[in-house]
């Protein structure tokens, strides 16, 4: 069995073995696995609404997952994507409401701002690596909460005591008419052109730039890049910054795009975590984590439809949804049984 | 004649690349049979063929006289086959006795019976002099204690026939010779060993028949008593080797490297070079003999900035690099091939053709600006690939990971010969690496002098440090405490002088850039 074969063959098994396994787990809890995956796939690709709504819901999974990826190409474990997020949520709504500019300098403007306090975030991070060694898990996971609060208490005030900022402005937002007519009056929005614009990015950094080939050099082996005379320390603060970017670029998807405004919130998005899934199960690649969002935002988004459509509960949809991410986590096996299956015949 | 085992032709693929093609190996009973082929020549594949860790996609394995399959380790512990690995794979923070036990735990009352197994651990240790302490933990006793263990795993899992991969790699010349004693009675009580290497002294020395591998094909089988270390050399490398590397006297010129009053601490503070002075001029080897440890690791970073300098100074054509940042110095002239390959001479995650644009990739052609050119370097690494014979699997797409160590060794030199520095400061530069390599390696410093380039090498190795160097300059406790001629010296005076004895008389000739 050629290479080819067996690259296309694993995610295709892999997600099958995983529905299979899900039917079962409806089947056994009384509930019916064909109408359960059809109101699953009625709410991914229904309609246009529904198609709309999906493809919005991947938009912040690329751009998390980007995040993340680059920062494990680079040697680093991103965990703090969650807190670089919500900063590039907050600062993407404020200017997106607080300033009056024409919607070209306006728009640009609320997106760099999302970048640069994600970026803001995370090179924290990567300089107290740097600079005190202090593991990037730690902090990264202690500025998650810090963002948390930091922005709720900033949306707090800025919004007099109430829970979310103002609208932004028609000249920042992301939505556009023509998508809308499309798609049914969907929210779907022109996030999903950048988040892909993103990827290429990454793999322009990565694979074009003598920046990307130190920044790799760095996350492979220290010992090796500083022998080349790299610096090691501007190189981990450089991959976290821009790890981040990517990060904050997430939150303004959220603020320009899906909600139009910051709204206080009693816990994390999770979209940041998710991205660790979603980095993962694209092997850390930019065209792979498109892949993987696309799967994590299409089982989120058309799930919701399953409790109506099917009544089936939201717990029990969340299990079907998890073990179906974790069948294509296991590719890896997958991948060995094909392997053996694919000697054996050619030793016959 | 009795075979305990047979292997007969052998075939092991790994893709479209034959790792072994055609090799028969037989081990009699109670022999020590040397599997004997330059790194990368597939004694590792064959052996893992028989430990059951590959499947060969021909021939056929019999252990005392019966077709047998192999499919895992463990059938091949229950055939009474052995493995003593070339990297231990001990737990740390467990005993002797527990790392023995490892997975076939005595039980008593389902809880381990610990006891029991030190008593057997200790009876076995007895009877093969093997002299290890049951209740030591691993991380408290020597490297060659810790291979004792390896041992012993074997034979308490009842081993016949004992597989040594490299056994030698990692000991000191004291407990190499501790080790052949230990084969030999071994030996005396019935059991049989195949011992991997390429070191042919040891061959020589401990083996009693050798099969020979040359690019994953066997070659043949000699009886050790009727050959010659020349003649395996030839078997193995498939040509002549010169074991003592032809050259001319140098002919040095003005000074390149000049370093005064040098002081280096490690990163506990402690002052790991002293004092030390040293001069290389153009066209000439200078050769740092010592006992490792005195400090060359720390001269060699100071020289090449990894480490800064406490005081003193290093200048390179005149021109001042002390403290200078590791590639303003690589830039003035430094080529470094590092004592420890993997650790800082190659990305093992990279491609080897990666590897070659490590120390250029930012400076043209390999890139333009800001954007590197893969083609470029793709195009440069092929290029060194073919100079300087490394062979890989797969072109310059190679993983560094995936070539052997020798290949990796060569890949290195080629990057930093080919940037043509002033200084090539060579460490280590045939740790592990086989005859054939050996003498590549030498030829291609010789090489650099003959064009008039300063080369700094440094060794533990006294017969390397003889035959390359124009001049030795002995460290011991971080300073430079003589500097003698190899035609003028021997191995006993040098050794004396790398234990830090002074020698007795010092002719004016030798001092400090003189002429011979």
């Amino acid at each position: 069995m050629s290479n080819r074969v067996v690259n296309i063959l694993v995610p295709v098994i892999s997600i099958i073995v995983g529905l299979l396994v899900g039917a079962v787990v409806m089947l056994v809890s009384g509930y019916d696995p064909v109408k359960g995956y059809i109101a699953l796939w009625n709410g991914i690709f229904g309609d246009s609404y529904s198609i709309g709504n999906t493809i919005r819901q991947i938009t912040p999974y690329i751009l998390a997952g980007l995040a993340v990826a680059f920062a494990f190409r680079t040697g680093l474990f991103n965990i703090g994507v969650e807190g670089q997020l919500l900063m590039g949520w907050l600062a993407a709504a404020w200017v997106g409401y607080a300033v009056e500019l024409p919607r070209i300098i306006h728009l640009p403007l609320a997106i760099l701002a999302a970048a640069v306090a994600g970026a803001f975030w995370a090179f924290l991070v990567g300089f107290l690596k740097a600079r005190l060694n202090v593991h990037e898990v730690i902090s990264s996971i202690m500025l998650n909460y810090t963002a948390l609060y930091v922005t709720n208490a900033v949306i707090k005030s800025l919004s007099d005591g109430g829970f979310k900022t103002e609208t932004v402005l028609p000249s920042a937002t992301l939505r556009a008419q023509w998508l809308r007519d499309m798609t049914d009056n969907s929210s779907l929005h022109l996030g999903i052109i950048l988040s892909l614009l993103m990827v290429l990015v990454m793999w322009f950094i990565l694979e074009k730039t003598t920046r990307g080939y130190e920044l790799k050099a760095v996350g492979f082996n220290q010992n090796a890049a500083e022998y080349a005379g790299m610096s090691v320390k501007k190189n981990i603060i450089l991959a976290m910054t821009i790890s981040g970017v990517f990060a904050g670029l997430a939150g303004a998807m959220e603020a320009l795009g899906t909600f139009q405004n910051a709204s206080i919130k009693a816990g994390f998005t999770g979209v940041g975590f998710d991205g660790i899934a979603v980095a993962l199960l694209g092997a850390n690649t930019p065209l792979g984590v498109v892949f993987g969002a696309t799967l994590f935002g299409s089982l989120k988004y058309g799930a919701l439809n399953m409790p109506n459509a099917a009544g089936i509960p939201e717990e029990m949809v969340s299990i079907i949804i998890a073990l179906i991410i974790f069948f294509v986590a296991c590719g890896y096996v997958i991948r060995l049984g094909l392997q053996k299956f694919g000697s054996k015949k050619e030793g016959n | 004649m009795e075979y305990v085992i047979e292997m007969l032709g052998i075939r092991k693929e790994f893709g479209n690349f034959v790792a072994n093609n055609n090799i028969t190996l037989q081990l009699k009973k109670g022999e020590i049979h040397a599997l004997l082929g330059e790194n990368g020549a597939g004694k590792s594949t064959l052996m893992n063929v028989l430990f059951g860790l590959y499947q060969p996609e021909a021939g056929e394995i019999r252990v005392n006289g019966k077709t047998v399959s192999i499919a895992n380790p463990n059938v091949a512990n229950d055939l009474g086959i052995g493995m003593v690995h070339q990297h231990f794979m001990l737990v740390e923070n467990f005993t002797v006795t527990e790392n023995i036990i490892l997975g076939s735990e005595p039980t008593k009352f389902g809880t381990v019976n610990i006891r029991q197994a030190a008593k057997k651990v200790k009876e076995l240790s007895e009877r093969y002099n093997l002299d290890v302490d049951p209740n030591a933990k691993i991380e408290d006793i020597s490297v060659g204690m810790q291979q004792r263990v390896e041992i012993l795993k074997t034979l308490y899992r009842g081993a016949e026939m004992l597989i040594f991969d490299e056994p030698t790699a990692s000991l000191t010349p004291q407990e190499i010779e501790e080790l052949i004693q230990i084969m030999r009675l071994l030996i005396k009580e019935g059991k049989s060993i195949i011992i991997i290497t390429h070191k042919l002294k040891e061959i020589m020395e401990v083996s009693d028949r050798v099969t020979i591998i040359r690019k994953g094909e066997g070659i043949g089988t000699v009886v050790t008593a009727e050959t010659n270390p020349n003649e395996l050399a030839e078997l193995m490398v498939g040509r002549q080797v010169e074991f003592k590397t032809e050259k001319k006297d140098a002919t040095p010129g003005e000074d390149v490297l000049v370093i005064n009053d040098l002081t280096v601490a490690d990163y506990r503070g402690i002052d790991k070079v002293v004092n030390l002075n040293l001069n290389i001029r153009k066209g000439e080897i200078v050769g740092i003999a010592g006992i490792d440890g005195n400090g060359q690791s720390e001269l060699i970073e100071a020289i090449t900035g990894l480490r800064k300098v406490k005081s003193g100074s290093i200048t390179l054509n005149g021109q001042n690099i002390t403290n200078l940042k590791p590639r303003d110095i690589t830039e003035s002239g430094v080529g470094h091939i590092p004592e420890d390959r993997h650790k800082h001479g190659l990305v093992l995650d990279f491609p080897i053709g990666h590897n070659i644009a490590l120390q250029t990739y930012y400076k043209a052609p390999i890139s333009k600006g800001m954007i590197m050119d893969y083609k470029k370097i793709n195009e440069k690494a092929r290029q060194i690939i073919e100079e300087y014979d490394v062979r890989t699997g797969h072109g310059e797409m190679t993983p560094a990971r995936a070539l052997s160590g020798g290949n990796q060794q060569k890949a290195i030199i080629g990057r930093e010969v080919d940037r043509d520095p002033d200084l090539l400061i060579a460490a280590l530069p045939t740790r592990g690496l086989d005859v054939g390599a050996i003498e590549f390696i030498h030829s291609r410093l010789i090489e650099q002098r003959d064009k008039g380039k300063a080369v700094l090498l440094i060794s533990f190795e006294l017969d390397e440090v003889m035959n390359v160097s124009d001049r030795i300059a002995v460290i011991y406790d971080g300073t430079i405490v003589d500097t003698v001629y190899p035609k003028l010296t021997n191995e006993q005076e040098l050794g004396l002088l790398m234990a830090g004895e002074a020698r007795q008389s010092k002719p004016d000739m030798l001092a400090k850039g003189g002429t011979e």
